[in-house]
């Protein structure tokens, strides 16, 4: 395992932050959240010509780079600092990795590089109403219909669901139960009987939508039944994604606290002068350096297709939702008052916090998961 | 001549071992030839029981030795900082009659610097040396001294000036331990080892040549003694570790295992006070609490703790090793780490439910887990309190301004301070 990044990620990074700056400055950030879409077209596709971003971990068989887990998290890393408001997580993370587990050849060979070119948003639907993060919860059924097949039932929770030209659905076979009977299929984003709401969502940064499937047609991914594992793998490596954006968004907080009480004067000081203060920063670097150590191991788990991968997962998620909310709490409270307004910038990243506590999977779910996957 | 090399240590450092090492020789004597010929401390001066190399090369003979496990000079307690001390600050006169005697480990050293009235703030030490007739009479306590019961000598901080400013005060002593008027009592702590003493002193007498650095230096000269105590491991020492696997016979040997051996004791407690997470996990099935849903989550958080510590120190060495500019991820490994002790014994605590009321042969682990719960506490406290070690972080890492301190602009007896009872 390596301990550091190489000379040429760092690079890539230095690159990356400066052009997310640029780009996606609060400003733009409060003008797409209030917006339905949540993106700009031309921005996002913009992001993809210029940088290859949605391109770093497909291999160049489908078009991409082909780069690995790492550079991955790098990217998320930079859009969690930069709270960058694009169909990056749902596109690149989640849609594309389902269809390298899941896909044949041929699918990946067709789909991933219009991905790869940023020409398509995807997504993965895989929640339901019962908001359970896992295939336990899958309700929504796929029955064969000449030759094609029919998808019926409700997928919530779907990140840019409204959006995505395609997605990646989970069904299961009519009488089916757990792991049993899952499959993935394609539906595209304008298919007959497809139903699309925006849900109104804490986080404006993060656009959920909830789908109606009556009678849509879909076209099964990869092989029929055998979903639960490629599933597995996509939630395990979409978690470790997560927890490395989440890593981005809570040093951005901790920085931005820093610098505010570096500035605040009263009582004749800058409170950073006082212990009460000092001793909050600290314990702020603490939580973040170590949720920063977990997260950029649990990349290289990904990258190395670690053994240990699923429990690293959970382990990296759990952690980082705890610093980045815990950190954005803190942020607030040593802004003060200000830190309570809309117009403060702090509550854009304490609700991304928030969000991203939860999506996924809580803490406390992935612990126990954790704790299983240790076998305890 | 020309410069050495790392090849031309190696070989140099390996013929002279090839033909000077003897296991069979008294311990005392091998090395009395390693302070003689300077391989013991290869970074030291030349005239001082070294050879002037630099670290890297001196780095080079401790693998030589370790090879083919040749036996350093002593180094055990705190006699690598008063040499490192006395080399810096020390007269010649201190340095001829001590150097070579802490290599050879004849003589056993303490530290006396912490006191009753000043633990986080060593500067505000009270112990007092006054002179008359030519010489220093010395007056005081001092506390969490290690190894004073069996030390010849003491390195000694003490005021010398209460008319001045608190650090300005302060002068460096070596101070004889087996002497009238010092007197050392073991402290028992609340876990009921004594690895440390008190020690007290009733007008007893230090020879006037045996003040370290200038009158009133004694701070800049302590300052000196605690960075050596946190670059040690760095300093490129011969350490006494025979190599590993093979048993090791030979008189040499023997006697380095029984010295090593009785420092170990006065510690074998310590690693309950990082508070065992590796136990957690075992102590828990063995208990039946793995099935408890509240205790699965507390283990969680403890071991992703855990895990997380050691990545972030292993991020900090790879960094060292790049060459880069240390990070933050250095810095934290003391706060994180009492953190862990603190979390690793709250879980213990819940595995061991009603049994974690009890110690000693009825107890689990025969005492063990006891002695975790009874142990961690000191984990927040010594080498710095975990409150020092926030300063630091928010200072030297984060670079926000220290507290406003009082009382340096005037004398320090007019500084309020403790009183010792």
């Amino acid at each position: 395992m390596q301990f550091s990044f190489s000379d040429e990620q760092e690079q890539f990074r230095t690159g990356l932050r400066r052009f997310l700056n640029e780009k996606s400055p609060p400003s733009e950030i409060r003008r797409l959240m209030a917006t339905d879409t949540g993106y700009d077209r031309d921005a996002w596709k913009q992001l993809n010509t210029s940088l290859g971003l949605t391109a770093v971990q497909i291999p160049e068989a489908y078009g991409g780079q082909g780069f690995g887990f790492v550079e991955l998290a790098i990217v998320l890393e930079e859009m969690g600092r930069a709270l960058l408001c694009a169909p990056y997580f749902s596109t690149a993370v989640l849609a594309a990795n389902a269809i390298l587990n899941a896909g044949t050849e041929d699918q990946k060979q067709a789909l991933l590089p219009g991905i790869a070119a940023g020409d398509i948003v995807a997504t993965l639907a895989f929640t339901e109403d019962n908001g359970r993060w896992d295939s336990s919860g899958v309700a929504l059924t796929a029955a064969e219909q000449g030759g094609g097949h029919r998808l019926n039932g409700v997928k919530s929770f779907v990140l840019d669901g409204h959006t995505a030209d395609l997605i990646i659905v989970l069904a299961r076979s009519p009488g089916s139960a757990g792991d049993e009977g899952l499959s993935f299929f394609i539906v595209d984003g304008k298919a007959q009987g497809l139903e699309r709401r925006l849900l109104k969502s804490v986080d404006q940064t993060r656009k959920l939508a909830r789908l109606t499937f009556d009678s849509v047609p879909a076209e099964l991914l990869g092989e029929a039944g055998a979903a639960a594992a490629p599933l597995a793998r996509t939630l395990d490596q979409a978690a470790v994604c997560l927890a490395n954006e989440m890593v981005g968004g809570a040093e951005h907080m901790r920085q931005s606290a820093l610098d505010y009480v570096m500035m605040r004067m009263q009582f004749g000081r800058p409170i950073a002068s006082f212990q009460a203060v000092k001793h909050k920063c600290a314990d702020m670097l603490v939580e973040v350096e170590l949720a920063k150590s977990a997260a950029y191991y649990a990349a290289e788990a990904a990258a190395e297709e670690d053994a240990e991968l699923p429990a690293i997962a959970s382990l990296a998620k759990a952690c980082a939702s705890d610093a980045f909310i815990q950190t954005a709490k803190e942020t607030i409270q040593l802004h003060g008052g200000i830190g309570f307004t809309w117009d403060n910038d702090t509550h854009l990243w304490f609700k991304r916090a928030k969000s991203s506590e939860v999506f996924l999977g809580t803490p406390v779910y992935h612990r126990e998961l954790l704790m299983q996957r240790w076998n305890v | 001549m020309s410069e050495p090399t790392e090849e031309s240590i190696r070989a140099e450092v390996s013929a002279w071992l090839k033909a000077n090492w003897n296991p069979d020789l008294d311990l005392v004597q091998w090395r009395s030839l390693l302070a003689d010929t300077g391989w013991g401390m290869p970074s030291w001066p030349k005239e001082w029981y070294g050879k002037g190399l630099p670290a890297s090369l001196a780095s080079a003979v401790q693998d030589e030795f370790r090879r083919i496990g040749a036996i350093g000079v002593a180094r055990s307690g705190v006699r690598l900082l008063a040499a490192g001390t006395l080399l810096e600050h020390g007269s010649d006169a201190l340095k001829k009659k001590f150097l070579r005697r802490i290599l050879t480990g004849e003589d056993n050293w303490c530290q006396l610097f912490s006191e009753p009235g000043s633990g986080s703030d060593l500067a505000g030490a009270m112990t007092r040396a006054d002179l008359k007739d030519g010489k220093w009479i010395i007056n005081g306590q001092k506390v969490w001294t290690s190894g004073a019961h069996h030390a010849q000598y003491g390195l000694l901080l003490a005021r010398t000036d209460w008319n001045v400013p608190k650090h300005q005060g302060l002068s460096y002593f070596i101070i004889e331990m087996e002497k009238p008027g010092v007197q050392v009592q073991p402290l028992r702590q609340m876990n009921g080892h004594a690895t440390f003493n008190q020690v007290f002193f009733t007008d007893a007498v230090v020879p006037e040549e045996n003040l370290v650095g200038s009158l009133g230096e004694g701070w800049k000269v302590a300052t000196t003694t605690l960075m050596h105590e946190r670059r040690l491991a760095a300093d490129g020492i011969i350490t006494g570790l025979p190599g590993k696997g093979g048993k090791q016979t030979g008189k040499a040997y023997e006697q380095e295992r029984t010295e090593t051996a009785k420092v170990n004791e006065l510690y074998k407690w310590y690693p309950q006070r990082a508070g065992r997470p590796d136990l957690v996990i075992e102590r828990a099935k063995a208990a039946g609490k793995n099935n408890d849903p509240v205790v699965r989550q507390e283990i969680a958080k403890l071991l992703t703790m855990n895990r997380a510590a050691q990545w972030t120190a292993k991020r900090a060495r790879a960094a060292a090793q790049l060459g880069r500019v240390p990070g933050p991820e250095g810095s934290l490994g003391k706060l994180v780490g009492s953190h862990v002790a603190r979390a690793s014994a709250y879980v213990h605590t819940l595995i061991n439910d009603a049994d974690a009321m009890l110690t000693g042969e009825d107890s689990p682990m025969k005492g063990l887990i006891a002695e975790i719960l009874v142990s961690t506490p000191a984990a927040s406290i010594a080498g710095g309190t975990d409150e020092i070690q926030r300063n630091i972080i928010s200072e030297r890492v984060l670079g926000m301004p220290k507290e406003p301190v009082t009382g340096l602009d005037r004398p320090y007896k007019d500084v309020p301070k403790n009183t010792v009872s």
